[in-house]
């Protein structure tokens, strides 16, 4: 009993945070961004908290509906049991690199090599141009927005193969990545660093440039999920100075592209 | 001042429930949102070996696997270590060793499993690699990784049961001529043997259930593992990976996983509890300690040493 009521008291304790700012929760594709556009949106607006939160695209659509957050994040498409009851308001553009260890000679694939690797029907690195060495494939767990958006860019109608080691978030992949001469794996764009090798597909570079010109392939939308209800007030000024110029530069600052005015 | 104790009493005893109420709770909670969906899916399916949630299979069985494969492993490694070091601790180390040593296993117990994931990461995946081959991320490196992860529960466990020995089980033995090893190992386990099954119990409870760490270094492919450098995913990890964006049935088939793993742990449990209770020699006043009080079970051979 002691126990509920504490529990009651931390959830009263939490509501009241929350009502006095500003709640977001979901993708932790979208967190580090979504951490950025708060801090500089809280520099204008001080005395205004704004709390983020992780826990996935799924947990934050969640936390729209329940109202945990006023906000959810999410970088998968909305189900239409979800789409029915919530407002996606794209946010920024990711592309979604295929990466290789910075000591793999391979630079450059077809999105149908990178298919079948995925599919496991390719298992060498020779047979694409590298070195004679097994390919460990790196993908997200099943559910994961990042793996979803690759399945139906890249792999469909295949499957990922079963032997492919999963990882549970885009951190991991890349550190798995970068650790591994003769791993393959995908993640967010933003987030590609020095420890991995971004390749080009069929020539085209992963950069903003391709991406806004349409010709690099895989890009996906980052969402801010909200109830109709809710978007009004700080919710509404919030997205709107993240859409808007301002929140745009960040935004590209980042690494991400901003949504498609 | 009656009274008041009485109160004290009864709110202990409202606090020492609510900790079952939480216990009852979650089993409840995880069956409501499981159970469903094993029935309406079938055992068939649950237990078949496909894996894809999002396609409406929920084959849990290359899982379970896993889950056996690399507790076996880590208790390969665990079992052995862990008793030596609780003998060492318990029976031979100077007292001023174990000031050191017993502290220290301590901390390792405390130590947070992403730290020791994490270790596994840039210590135990590399090695692999280039010792072994394969990817690293295997069922090896987190046999390995829980290995020692469960040796503070198995010491801890195991040096109990060897000091709930009694002083004179060792005197007895020591004055018929027998030396130190022959004492351990001919008088001193034996009475002890209940308590270290029970600390073995545990440690594969602690191994099952651990999930951190693994998910960080199993590699967590669904497939059947031909060999322990294969990746592999155990039930813990399954939960750990998936939840995060599982909805609909996706969701529930998670927590039926969770319903198999709770049921695992329940009767590792409920075995170490058996184990515990049977054999234990019952405390009694230090006076009254005598080989003739102790069960005929554990009643020390008459001649403990067989070649002096």
């Amino acid at each position: 009993m002691a126990v509920a009521v504490a529990l009651q008291l931390v959830a009263v304790g939490c509501g009241r945070a929350a009502r006095r700012g500003l709640t977001l929760a979901g993708s932790t594709s979208l967190q580090p961004f979504a951490e950025k556009w708060a801090d500089a949106y809280q520099a204008r607006h001080p005395g205004l908290p704004i709390y983020v939160q992780g826990g996935g695209s799924t947990a934050g659509v969640e936390a729209a509906l329940s109202g945990a957050a006023e906000i959810g994040m999410a970088s998968r498409l909305l189900v239409p049991v979800e789409s029915a009851r919530l407002m996606a308001i794209p946010v920024a553009r990711d592309g979604i690199a295929v990466v290789v260890n910075p000591t793999n000679p391979v630079r450059d694939l077809r999105l149908d090599q990178v298919r079948a690797i995925y599919a496991g029907q390719i298992r060498n690195w020779r047979f694409v141009g590298g070195r004679n060495a097994s390919i460990a494939v790196i993908t997200r767990e099943e559910g994961s927005g990042t793996r979803s958006a690759f399945e139906a860019m890249v792999t469909d109608p295949l499957r990922i193969a079963a032997s492919a080691l999963v990882q549970d978030s885009t951190g991991a992949v890349r550190q798995m990545v970068a650790s591994d001469p003769a791993a393959i794996g995908y993640v967010s764009f933003g987030l590609v660093d020095a420890s991995v090798k971004a390749l080009s597909l069929r020539g085209v570079e992963p950069n903003e440039l391709n991406i806004d010109a349409g010709t690099y392939p895989l890009v996906r939308p980052f969402l801010f999920v909200v109830t109709p209800a809710r978007l009004k007030g700080v919710p509404r000024d919030f997205i709107d100075w993240i859409v808007g110029p301002e929140g745009r530069e960040l935004t590209r600052r980042e690494g991400l592209l901003p949504p498609r005015a | 001042m009656r009274l008041p104790d009485k109160v004290v009493e009864r709110a202990l005893l409202l606090l020492a429930l609510s900790s079952v109420a939480v216990l009852a709770s979650i089993a409840f909670f995880i069956v409501r949102e499981g159970a469903p969906l094993i029935y309406r899916v079938g055992l068939s399916n649950f237990f078949s070996t496909d894996w894809h949630p999002t396609a409406g299979r929920f084959g849990i069985l290359f899982m379970l696997v896993g889950s056996l494969a690399v507790t076996v492993g880590a208790l390969a490694l665990g079992v052995p270590l862990g008793i030596s070091c609780a003998i060492v601790l318990g029976e031979m180390a100077p007292p001023r060793a174990r000031r050191i040593l017993k502290p220290a296993i301590e901390i390792l117990a405390g130590i947070p499993s992403v730290v020791y994931g994490f270790m596994g990461i840039v210590v135990v995946l590399p090695w692999i690699r280039e010792h072994l081959g394969g990817p690293g991320a295997s069922g090896l490196a987190a046999a390995v990784i829980l290995g020692i992860m469960i040796l503070p529960t198995i010491i801890a466990i195991s040096l109990d049961a060897l000091e709930a020995v009694p002083m004179s089980y060792r005197d007895g033995s020591l004055a018929m001529g027998a030396t130190e090893w022959q004492t351990v190992r001919r008088v001193v386990l034996p009475a002890a043997r209940s308590g270290i099954v029970a600390a073995v119990i545990l440690g594969t409870g602690r191994a099952v259930g651990e999930t951190m760490a693994v998910v960080m270094v199993a590699g967590n492919a669904v497939q059947l593992p031909h060999s322990p450098l294969d990746p592999l995913r155990t039930l813990t990890a399954n939960l750990a990976l998936e939840m995060g964006y599982a909805t609909g049935d996706h969701r529930a088939a998670l927590f039926a996983t969770g319903i198999v793993l709770f049921l695992i742990v329940l009767s590792l449990n409920g075995a170490a509890g058996l184990a515990r209770r049977r054999r234990r020699p019952r405390p009694r006043p230090r006076r009254t300690a005598s080989v003739a009080g102790v069960p005929a079970s554990e009643r020390i051979p008459p001649s403990p040493v067989s070649d002096p």
